[in-house]
């Protein structure tokens, strides 16, 4: 046993002591290596959306892709404007967020601040594995369960919808918005509270006028996590919304969005570098643009309204 | 006047008293919304779905006709698949939360990586499957393979188990470092001998739930042209000369569960969305029994571990 790092040593001309730290150094940049992975992954998502949106850009003019209305890249007669999948991207999003941020931030202050922990403890994880089921399987219940239950109430509703592909969207995020607004409540130290009952305020006023405010960078947060998800979620809108790119903003009628145009595009045969392939990366580039606005404008929201106690 | 003035206050306080009432039914009623639609969506599987669930659906590949149709190739893509995913993602994201929280505390790179998963995990999952498209596919030709798919996944899940394996990691005491290292323990020995072992719980957790989200993605794989009806297996990975195994399959063309249950999801044919349905349990089945078994295991280690 004592021998055994004396023989080593001979053998390879090193102390023990350096072995080990040569050990060390050899770890610490094998892990290093391995933590870079993730700024390689971006690097390279950029690299191929750019390079090949701009072998898009060389045939088709960057004032076509913003200001034309229609979007037919696959038909003989192509036009290349992203309005309308744009508009399909937004107008399922607002739906979604409709239901997801009353509804997510109304679950997040009762649970925060009225809830019992017996209650807390069992509902946070029921509301967990909302997000927990494959997006497939919500697209198929908006197109086969939510879809009929609104024609019942609307008979005009087309069997692809914005409406119900949003409103389903929404249920999904709601566990998303609801628990990092909770955690950002939870976190408000308890004297303001405290401080504001002292004032005679009852549990609401405290919550909506002190907790509130307090915690809204928090929440603000959870808002851009949630609408992040809204706009890339794919499934759901390319089942029950359907894949025909019509410029419209009534969440009544069918359209797809980028992510939907992503997939029906990707469903048949692309030929490698041929236009329509450069058009999904272009498509790509501009959903990774829109959700880029939404998180730079949420951290100067954050940084704006933090508040420091 | 003190009296009536303290009456007074009493009264405004009780009458704001009835808001908090109100609040807690809205709030109680905005809970179930997500829990009735939770209900709503299971039981409406099951009503479509059970009946299709037997031994043939899962011994059957997708064929034309619907009642003879199964998920035969599609379980056993997911399973491949997975297994892809987790040998690619496990070990890397497990090293990068090591180096995150253990090595690179304070310099320059460490915050640049750390802004970076952040980022990566709010990335849409399709933009992975574009990545995938240029990358794996063509410039790597791997082609439309199971190795490119679960590679992909593998970026997709990445962040997740970077970010539980730092919680993790951040959990335990630094006293057991101390401790370690005053024992002569070098970083490394103290890390691999003392802190994994404790955050094995943690890193779990993480691992599960991010395999649980992938299996259920559904749009990269799509973009990185995974095939709709998949009417053969891939090669075993075990063979009966030497060397046993056999790495074959990690070329093969291959569908996965969330991409036949799409498959029979866009058909027009009432019993092919049965079909989906029944897809769309098994899916369920999977991905909710390993959330329930992360949630699990959290409470067990949590129980278990008093610092």
């Amino acid at each position: 046993m004592t021998e055994n790092p004396l023989q080593l040593s001979k053998q390879t001309h090193l102390s023990p002591k350096a072995l080990r730290n040569l050990r060390e150094r050899v770890i610490e940049v094998l892990l290093l290596l391995a933590a870079f992975s993730s700024v390689a992954t971006t690097v390279a998502i950029l690299a191929m959306l750019i390079t090949e949106s701009l072998a898009f850009f060389q045939q088709v003019s960057l004032l076509e892709f913003l200001t034309d209305t229609r979007w037919s890249p696959l038909f003989a007669d192509a036009h290349y404007g992203i309005l309308p999948l744009v508009s399909g991207t937004l107008v399922t999003t607002v739906v979604a967020l409709l239901v997801a941020v009353p509804l997510g931030t109304i679950a997040a202050i009762y649970l925060s601040e009225f809830a019992a922990h017996r209650l807390r403890e069992v509902v946070k994880p029921c509301l967990e594995l909302l997000a927990g089921i494959p997006t497939v399987v919500y697209g198929y219940f908006a197109l086969l369960f939510v879809t009929p239950l609104l024609q019942q109430v609307l008979p005009d509703l087309p069997g692809f919808n914005m409406l119900s592909a949003g409103l389903v969207i929404g249920v999904m995020i709601i566990p998303y918005v609801s628990s990092i607004s909770e955690d950002a409540m939870r976190s408000v130290p308890v004297h303001l509270r405290e401080g504001s009952y002292a004032m005679g305020a009852t549990r609401l006023q405290t919550a909506l006028r002190v907790v509130l405010p307090a915690a809204i960078s928090g929440i603000s947060a959870a808002y851009i996590l949630g609408i992040s998800r809204a706009v890339g979620e794919t499934m759901v809108v390319a089942i029950a919304a359907g894949l025909q790119p019509i410029f419209t903003l009534n969440p009544m009628d069918e359209a797809a969005t980028i992510t939907a145009y992503i997939v029906a595009v990707s469903l048949g045969d692309l030929p490698h570098g041929s236009l329509e392939y450069q058009t999904i990366f272009a498509a790509g580039l501009t959903l990774v643009l829109i959700t880029l606005v939404f998180n730079i404008l949420g951290h100067f929201l954050t940084k704006r309204y933090r508040e420091i106690y | 006047m003190p009296g009536e003035n303290l009456q007074e206050i009493r009264g405004i306080i009780a009458r704001n008293k009835v808001w908090d009432a109100v609040f807690v039914i809205v709030g109680l009623m905005s809970l179930l919304v997500g829990i009735v639609t939770l209900l709503a969506l299971v039981i409406d599987l099951a009503i479509d779905g059970l009946p299709r669930l037997s031994g043939q659906f899962f011994t059957s590949y997708a064929v034309r006709r619907p009642a003879e149709s199964g998920i035969l190739s599609a379980w056993v893509g997911t399973v491949l698949v997975m297994l892809v995913t987790a040998i690619a993602a496990i070990p890397l994201g497990i090293a990068s939360g090591v180096y995150l929280e253990e090595y690179g505390r304070k310099n320059w790179l460490a915050d640049l990586i750390e802004i970076n998963v952040t980022n990566l995990a709010g990335v849409p999952s399709i933009i992975y499957g574009l990545l995938a498209l240029g990358l794996f596919v063509y410039q790597f030709n791997l082609g439309e393979s199971i190795l490119a798919a679960g590679l992909t996944l593998a970026l997709l899940v990445l962040p997740i188990i970077i970010v539980t394996t730092r919680e993790a990691l951040r959990g335990i005491p630094n006293s057991i470092r101390e401790a370690a290292y005053a024992l002569g323990a070098s970083k490394w020995q103290m890390i691999w001998d003392h802190v994994l072992p404790y955050a094995t719980g943690g890193i779990l957790t993480g691992v599960i739930v991010g395999l649980s989200r992938a299996i259920g993605e559904t749009a990269p794989l799509i973009t990185i042209g995974a095939l709709t009806f998949v009417a053969f297996l891939p090669d075993s990975p075990f063979k009966g000369e030497f060397p046993y195994i056999s790495f074959a399959w990690l070329q093969a063309p291959f569908t996965v569960m969330p991409i036949q249950m799409f498959n029979w999801v866009s058909r027009p044919e009432p019993e092919f969305q049965l079909n989906a349905a029944a897809a769309g349990l098994v899916l369920i089945f999977m991905t909710l029994g390993m959330n329930a078994v992360a949630i699990y295991l959290r409470y067990q280690f949590r129980k278990r571990v008093k610092w």
